[in-house]
């Protein structure tokens, strides 16, 4: 199992390098530079900027170099001094920008993963084990109602009705009186009352969807000959269901868990600026938009590299859950 | 013919009877009877096989005595076991029985254990072969693990599995097909059951196997003494190890006699069509018969004998429009047919 564990690291060495090519060739695809951008903002606040000052600024950043020569700087900064380069539009160094954001992305995270799996596996058992009934029905039509709502949607809907009866929008993560003090359990309170709406916001969707994949793998486990000889056996239905079908049905949604890696760490965007949350996916969006392209090149790096590794996990989990791939581990 | 049941009854009391069993289906529009009145009863320490064509509801009778059928069926009728050692369970229905309740379980795998067909889906894949025998042990037998474990590695050793310490922690894809249907049969008889219930053993094995899984079984009834209800639609294995054949066609007991007066004097034109559509060893010019047609749906059917539209002998204006009763034609053989209702009218008369 530890060579197994051992050979897949190794694997995903020259992926991840493979990537980072492909990554940085795609950030410089966009027409124009950082300076392009930079002169273009100076422009619209009145101030010109000369066609020397131009090159001088492309000469200091690098960028007047063939995109190549750019990467391999950029690679050498980061394998021998980890350092991810600088952010144009931050002005401080890439990974100062990321910490800043990540502790709360974090949190979001998690707290909407949590959220999401501890409401949806449930309902999927019910789901299954009471099909057709009521409940199953009623579960069934909030789950197609929250998959075909986009989120944005939902945000401003929820955002309407915390403002119409609370009257508080609950923008943020914070309140402006907590916003830049200290940590206290005021600030916290007002952290947990303000996380409401978005890990519903953000968290609906997944929910509907994994109802409906824990209820069509229940419905599958359900069926099986097993369950009848566990019954047979004269165990109690209780716990047939929790000892085979659920964790038979568990199987395919924790080998999964891996890809969601990826997800936690960047949080959404597009609900994160409705609702004006102060995590990673925004900072993204800008970094894009201003061709900050340190910014933004690490930051697909980082996603890669979760996701290749969320991969590697899923495996290890899926081969920790099945027999019969460990078997096949062993074997070869 | 009522009374020599009765009689019969009077005298020794059988470990397991079932009288007019019914098992119906509710379809959308329609009511599928898939268990039509089905009555036998099985002998302490014998073994009764129940044969038919795949859907003639076979399975769904003998499931109905665990009372393992699926919610959308309803099941009517008696079925009383009479246990040698729980004095209590005597007279009781098991269908009136809560399905899932305390009193069911307790006979589950305890007094009454089952096989199934495919030991590779009626296995756990998740769980080591040890994990899932001693599952029953520990719920009917003792809660001390260790003696637990003692009691599984014995059964291992029982039906014939090798090297059983080892083998206690393998998961069940790193046994054969063979391999599986012993862990079956240990797990079925490690409460030392009363009745074992086996539908379609064999059926997914290879022949060789077959045979040997057969041969596993009856030795154990041996040294056990369990009764055994033989479920399949091979008239080759009710020959090695039935004591009785009950013939079921379309959710019917079309024929029940003794295991050689089943194959030397069949009485059913169905029995005889099944008997003749058996291949035999050395007669290779012959030519297999087979019984044409195909097994109806049992929807809304009518009055007239099920095998109606498949039968060479068929009276028209008797056995398509009367309901047709059970005939005794010797003390332990009867069967569902009128070519042999006025066989009985004339030894009547006589």
């Amino acid at each position: 199992m530890l060579k197994y564990i051992i050979k897949r690291f190794l694997l995903v060495i020259p992926v991840i390098l493979f990537v980072s090519v492909i990554v940085f060739f795609v950030i410089q695809l966009p027409p124009g530079d950082y300076v392009t951008h930079y002169a273009a903002q100076m422009a619209a606040q009145g101030e010109k900027m000369t066609a020397q000052e131009i090159t001088e600024m492309r000469q200091n950043l690098n960028l007047d170099r063939h995109w190549f020569i750019q990467y391999l700087l950029w690679m050498r900064d980061i394998i021998f001094y980890f350092d991810f380069g600088h952010s144009f539009n931050y002005n401080e160094p890439v990974t100062a920008v990321i910490e800043r954001y990540m502790v709360l992305t974090l949190v979001v995270s998690t707290i909407t993963m949590a959220f999401t799996y501890l409401v949806a596996i449930p309902i999927g058992i019910y789901s299954a084990v009471k099909q057709y009934s009521i409940g199953d029905y009623i579960a069934s039509a909030i789950g197609f109602l929250g998959m075909a709502t986009p989120n944005f949607l939902l945000a401003i809907i929820l955002m309407y009705f915390s403002y119409v009866n609370f009257g508080n929008p609950l923008l943020g993560l914070f309140s402006s009186e907590y916003e830049d003090a200290a940590w206290s359990w005021g600030k916290v309170l007002d952290l947990a009352k303000h996380m409401i709406i978005p890990v519903i916001v953000i968290g609906t969707a997944s929910t509907a969807g994994l109802i409906r994949i824990m209820r069509a793998q229940m419905l599958d486990e359900i069926n099986k000959p097993n369950v009848v000889t566990a019954r047979a056996k004269g165990l109690s239905e209780q716990k047939i269901l929790y000892k085979y079908p659920t964790r038979a049905a568990l199987n395919p949604i924790v080998s999964t868990l891996g890809w969601t890696i990826s997800s936690i760490f960047t949080g959404s965007t597009i609900t994160a600026i409705v609702l004006n949350l102060p995590i990673q996916g925004p900072v993204m969006y800008e970094a894009l938009l201003g061709q900050d392209m340190y910014l933004a090149g690490t930051w697909l790096l980082f996603m890669a590299v979760l996701t290749v590794l969320g991969t590697l996990i899923s495996d290890i989990l899926l081969a920790w859950l099945d027999p019969k791939i460990r078997t096949e581990i062993k074997g070869g | 013919m009522k009374q020599m049941r009765a009689n019969k009854r009077s005298t020794e009391q059988p470990l397991l009877s079932v009288e007019d069993l019914k098992v119906t289906i509710q379809m959308d529009n329609a009511v599928l009877k898939a268990v039509d009145g089905v009555s036998f009863t099985i002998e302490k320490g014998k073994t009764l096989g129940l044969v038919g064509e795949s859907g003639c509801g076979k399975s769904l009778t003998s499931r109905s005595i665990m009372s393992l059928n699926p919610k959308e069926c309803e099941t009517t009728g008696e079925i009383l076991f009479n246990s040698s050692l729980d004095q209590k369970l005597k007279g009781l229905n098991i269908l009136d029985l809560d399905p899932t309740g305390k009193k069911i379980r307790s006979i589950r795998g305890k007094k009454i254990s089952m096989i199934f067909q495919e030991p590779m889906t009626a296995l756990s894949p998740l769980y080591t072969i040890g994990n899932q025998i001693m599952e029953n042990i520990l719920l009917h037998r003792t809660k001390n693990k260790k003696e637990a474990k003692q009691i599984a590695l014995e059964m291992l050793r029982k039906v014939g599995i090798s090297d059983e310490e080892k083998r206690f922690n393998d998961y069940p894809h790193e046994f054969s097909g063979g391999m599986r249907q012993r862990v079956m049969i240990a797990i079925a008889l490690a409460c030392n059951p009363e009745l074992l219930i086996a539908d379609e053993p064999t059926t997914a094995l290879d022949v060789t196997i077959q045979a040997q899984v057969l041969e596993l079984m009856k030795s154990l009834q041996d040294e056990l003494g369990m009764a055994i209800l033989l479920v399949t639609h091979d008239l080759g294995v009710i020959a090695e190890i039935c004591d009785e054949v009950a013939v079921m066609y379309l959710g019917e007991i079309v024929e029940k006699a003794p295991v050689h007066e089943i194959f030397n004097q069949p009485k059913h034109p169905y029995t005889k069509g099944l008997i003749n559509s058996m291949p035999i060893l050395g007669t290779g010019k012959q030519r297999l018969e087979p019984i044409e047609g195909t097994v109806p749906l049992a929807i809304n059917m009518s009055h007239k004998c099920g095998f109606y539209d498949r039968c060479t002998h068929r009276i028209q204006g008797i056995c398509d429009v009367q309901a047709v009763p059970e005939t005794q034609v010797s003390s332990n053989h009867s069967v569902r047919c009128f070519l042999y209702n006025e066989h009985e009218e004339d030894e009547q008369n006589a």
